[in-house]
C-alpha cells in the first residue's frame, strides 16, 4: 500500500525533524535515571535490586511524554481531515502512526534503557534480555498511548489526559517486562514472561488500532 | 431548491450529491435543519448565509466529517447510488479553513504528500505547479508563504489528483483579483469536465452559480 | 424510565431495611477465634469489592450498548455508576487497609487483591476525567464509552497479571476474606450485606440516571424555548 508507505515516511520525517523527538525522549529517561541515584542513593547494589523496575519506570514515563503530539498537531492543522478523505482505513491511519512513534521514538528509548540499567546496577549479562523486552513493551506503549491519545484529540489538558487514561493500561508489560528481569536475575527462566508480554503486546496492537481509530471518528467534529 | 440534473465525470461515469432533509448539530445548537439540496455534474452551488450559520459544517457533513443529526447525504454515479465511503475516500475533495501544511516543512514535500495521498500523479503535479504559478515557492518552507500562496498551494491538490467533488470553504477569500480570476477559469474547466462544486463564500464566485441559503432563516 | 421509575422508592426501602437487618447481625456474629472484632470489616470490605468489580462490568456494559446503539440512556447509565462504583472501590481500600493494620502492623499491603482494586479505582478515575474533559457531550459520551469498553477488556489481563506479579514476589502478607473457608456463622450474614449493598446500588443508580434524564430534558426545553422566543 504505497499510501501507508507514503504516511509512514511523512511520520518519521516530522519525527525527526520538528524539535528533534527521539532525542527529547531520549533526554528525558537519561533524567529519570539520574534523579534516581539522587534521591535514592548512589550505591549500585541497593539500585541493582530496584534496577528492572526503575528502568521500567522510566521507559513508559518517557513514552507517555511524546503521546501528545501523536494526533493533536494533525487534529489542529487539517491533517486529520486530509487523512480522513483518502483511500487508507481509520484503523490503517492509527497502525501506520502508532508504528512510526515506535519506530521514530520507541527503539530509541529501548536501545538507551541498556546504558541507564547498567547506571542503575543491572548486571550487563540482563542487556540483551533488556533490549528485547523494552523493544517490546515500548511498542504495547505505543499502540496503547496511540489509543488514548486518539480518545483525547482535541480535550483540555491533553498530556495529562492521556497519561491518566493510559497508565492503567500500561500495566502488564511493565509487570511482564520487568517481571522477566527478575526472572532472569533470580536464576529462573524468563521465557514465561517473555511469552506473557508477548501476548500483551498483541492485545495492546488489537485494541489500540481499533479503539484509537474509533477515537479518530469520534473527533470529527 | 429541488434541482436534479445527470453529467459525466472524467472517469466517464456521472456523479452527483443530493442532501435530504439534513440538520446539523453542533454541541448543543441546531445550526440547520431540512436543508434539501441536489448538485450533478457540470453545477456549481454557492452556499451563502451569515457567520455560523452552518456552511462550513455543512460541507463537513457532506465529506463526512460531521455527522449529521438527521437526514442523509446521498451520492450517485450513473443513477445508481454510490457507496458514501467510497465517493468520499475517492471521489471528493475538502478544501477547508486549514491546509494540512507543516509549517517547519517545504512546500515541495508537503505538497507532494498530499497528492500522492490523494493518487495523483506526479506529471499532473507538475501542470498544477505551472497552473498555479508555484514553481517558485516549492523550493521555501511553508511558513514563509503568504496566506494566499498557501491557498494556492491547496488548490494545487485539487488539479494534481483529479476527482469530481469540490467541495470550498471560501476558497478565494485570500487570493489577490488576479488569482481569483484564475481560480475561477479552474472552476470553470473542471466543471466543464464533469466535475461539481459546492463552495461556501461570502463574496460571490467569479463564474454563473445556485444560490442555496444556510442556516435558521433558510 | 417508566418501567423502573416505581421501583426507586421501594428499592431504597429495601435496602434501607436489609442494611439495617445485615448490620445488626453482623454486630452479633461471634468474633472470629485469630481476628477478634475486627474480622466485622469484611462484612463491609467483601461487599465493597465485589460490588466495585459489579459496577464496573455494568458501567463497560452499558458503555458497549452506547457504542452500538447510540441511545443517551446507555451512556446516563454509564455516568450513573461511576461515582457508586468509585466510592465502593474506594471503601474497599480503606477498609482492605483498615483491616491489615490491626493483623499485620501496616496500613498498606500490595498483595493482588488490594492492588487490583486500586488499577480499578484508576480505571474509575480515567472514565471520569474522560468524560468530562470535553465541552461537546456527544463527543465525550463517544470517547468514554470506548475506554469504558476498554477498561473491561483489560480488566481480566490486568488482574491476571497482578496475580502472576504477586507469585514471582510471594509477599510477606496475604489479606483473603475470611480465611480460606469462610464458617457458615458468617456466610449467611455476608451474603445479606451484599444483597443489601447491591439493592442500594441499584437505587442509586436508578435515581441516579432517572435524574440524568429529566436534566436533559429541562435543558432540550430551555433550548427550544429560546429558539421559538427568538422568532417571536
Amino acid at each position: 500500500m504505497t499510501a501507508a508507505l507514503l504516511l509512514l515516511r511523512r511520520e518519521l520525517a516530522l519525527s525527526w525533524n520538528g524539535g528533534g523527538g527521539p532525542l527529547l525522549a531520549c533526554g528525558f529517561l537519561l533524567s529519570l535515571a539520574v534523579i534516581v541515584p539522587l534521591g535514592a542513593g548512589p550505591r549500585l547494589d541497593q539500585l541493582a535490586h530496584l534496577a528492572p523496575g526503575l528502568v521500567w519506570l522510566a521507559l513508559s514515563l518517557a513514552s507517555l511524554l511524546t503521546l501528545e503530539r501523536l494526533f493533536e498537531r494533525d487534529f489542529e492543522d487539517g491533517t486529520l481531515d486530509l487523512l480522513a478523505l483518502g483511500s487508507l482505513a481509520d484503523e490503517v491511519v492509527v497502525g501506520v502512526k502508532v508504528l512510526s512513534h515506535w519506530l521514530a521514538i520507541g527503539l530509541p528509548l529501548a536501545l538507551m534503557t541498556l546504558p541507564v540499567g547498567i547506571s542503575l546496577g543491572l548486571a550487563p549479562g540482563q542487556l540483551p534480555l533488556l533490549a528485547l523486552t523494552a523493544g517490546l513493551g515500548a511498542l504495547a506503549f505505543s499502540f496503547t498511548g496511540g489509543l488514548g491519545a486518539a480518545l483525547a484529540i482535541g480535550a483540555r489538558k491533553g498530556g495529562l489526559l492521556i497519561a491518566v487514561i493510559v497508565l492503567p493500561l500500561f500495566l502488564p508489560p511493565v509487570i511482564f517486562g520487568a517481571g522477566a528481569l527478575v526472572a532472569q536475575a533470580e536464576g529462573r527462566s524468563p521465557a514465561p514472561a517473555l511469552a506473557l508480554l508477548i501476548a500483551c503486546t498483541l492485545v495492546a496492537a488489537v485494541i489500540g488500532v481499533l479503539a484509537g481509530a474509533a477515537g479518530l471518528r469520534g473527533s470529527r467534529t | 431548491m429541488d434541482i436534479e440534473s445527470r453529467s459525466q465525470d472524467r472517469a466517464g461515469s456521472m456523479i452527483a450529491v443530493s442532501l435530504k432533509d439534513l440538520a446539523v448539530r453542533r454541541g448543543d445548537r441546531t445550526l440547520f435543519e431540512g436543508l434539501t439540496l441536489s448538485v450533478g455534474p457540470g453545477e456549481a452551488v454557492v452556499l451563502t448565509g451569515a457567520n455560523g450559520a452552518g456552511k462550513s459544517s455543512l460541507l463537513r457533513v457532506v465529506a463526512g466529517l460531521l455527522p449529521s443529526l438527521s437526514g442523509e447525504v446521498r451520492f450517485e454515479r450513473g443513477g445508481q447510488p454510490l457507496d458514501p465511503a467510497e465517493a468520499r475516500a475517492r471521489h471528493l475533495h475538502l478544501l477547508g479553513h486549514q491546509d494540512g501544511f507543516r509549517s517547519g516543512r517545504t512546500a515541495a514535500d508537503e505538497l507532494a504528500f498530499q497528492v500522492g495521498w490523494c493518487s495523483g500523479t506526479a506529471e499532473a503535479m507538475e501542470g498544477a505547479v505551472r497552473r498555479l504559478g508555484l514553481a517558485a515557492l516549492l523550493p521555501l518552507e511553508v511558513r514563509r508563504l503568504s496566506a494566499g500562496q498557501r491557498r494556492r498551494l491547496a488548490l494545487a491538490r485539487l488539479l494534481a489528483a483529479p476527482r469530481p467533488i469540490w467541495l470550498l470553504d471560501e476558497p478565494l477569500s485570500p487570493l489577490d483579483a488576479r488569482w481569483r480570476a484564475e481560480v475561477g477559469q479552474i472552476m470553470e474547466a473542471h466543471l466543464e469536465g464533469g466535475g461539481l462544486v459546492l463552495a461556501a463564500v461570502h463574496d460571490p464566485l467569479p463564474l454563473p452559480a445556485r444560490t442555496c441559503p444556510v442556516g435558521e432563516a433558510a | 424510565m417508566r418501567v423502573t421509575r416505581p421501583l426507586v422508592g421501594p428499592l431504597w426501602a429495601i435496602a434501607a431495611m436489609l442494611l439495617a437487618v445485615g448490620s445488626v447481625w453482623a454486630f452479633r456474629v461471634p468474633e472470629d477465634a485469630l481476628q477478634g472484632d475486627t474480622v466485622r470489616i469484611l462484612f463491609i470490605h467483601v461487599p465493597a469489592a465485589s460490588l466495585g468489580l459489579a459496577v464496573y462490568a455494568s458501567l463497560g456494559i452499558s458503555c458497549l450498548f452506547y457504542l452500538i446503539f447510540r441511545h443517551s440512556l446507555a451512556d446516563a447509565a454509564a455516568r450513573a455508576a461511576v461515582l457508586p462504583g468509585a466510592a465502593f472501590t474506594g471503601l474497599a481500600l480503606v477498609t482492605g487497609a483498615l483491616w491489615g493494620q490491626p493483623m499485620w502492623g501496616t496500613w498498606w499491603v500490595w498483595d493482588a487483591r488490594l492492588t487490583s482494586m486500586l488499577v480499578l479505582f484508576l480505571l474509575y478515575i480515567a472514565y471520569a476525567v474522560l468524560r468530562g474533559a470535553f465541552d461537546d457531550e456527544g463527543r465525550a459520551a463517544r470517547a468514554a464509552s470506548v475506554l469504558g469498553l476498554v477498561g473491561l477488556i483489560n480488566l481480566p489481563i490486568v488482574k491476571f497479571s497482578v496475580d502472576w506479579w504477586n507469585t514471582l514476589h510471594q509477599p510477606a502478607s496475604l489479606l483473603r476474606a475470611g480465611g480460606t473457608s469462610l464458617d457458615p456463622a458468617y456466610l449467611w450474614p455476608l451474603l445479606l450485606m451484599m444483597t443489601a449493598w447491591l439493592v442500594l446500588f441499584l437505587a442509586v443508580w436508578l435515581t441516579t440516571i432517572h435524574t440524568e434524564i429529566v436534566r436533559r430534558r429541562v435543558l432540550a426545553l430551555r433550548a427550544r424555548k429560546a429558539r421559538e422566543d427568538r422568532h417571536v
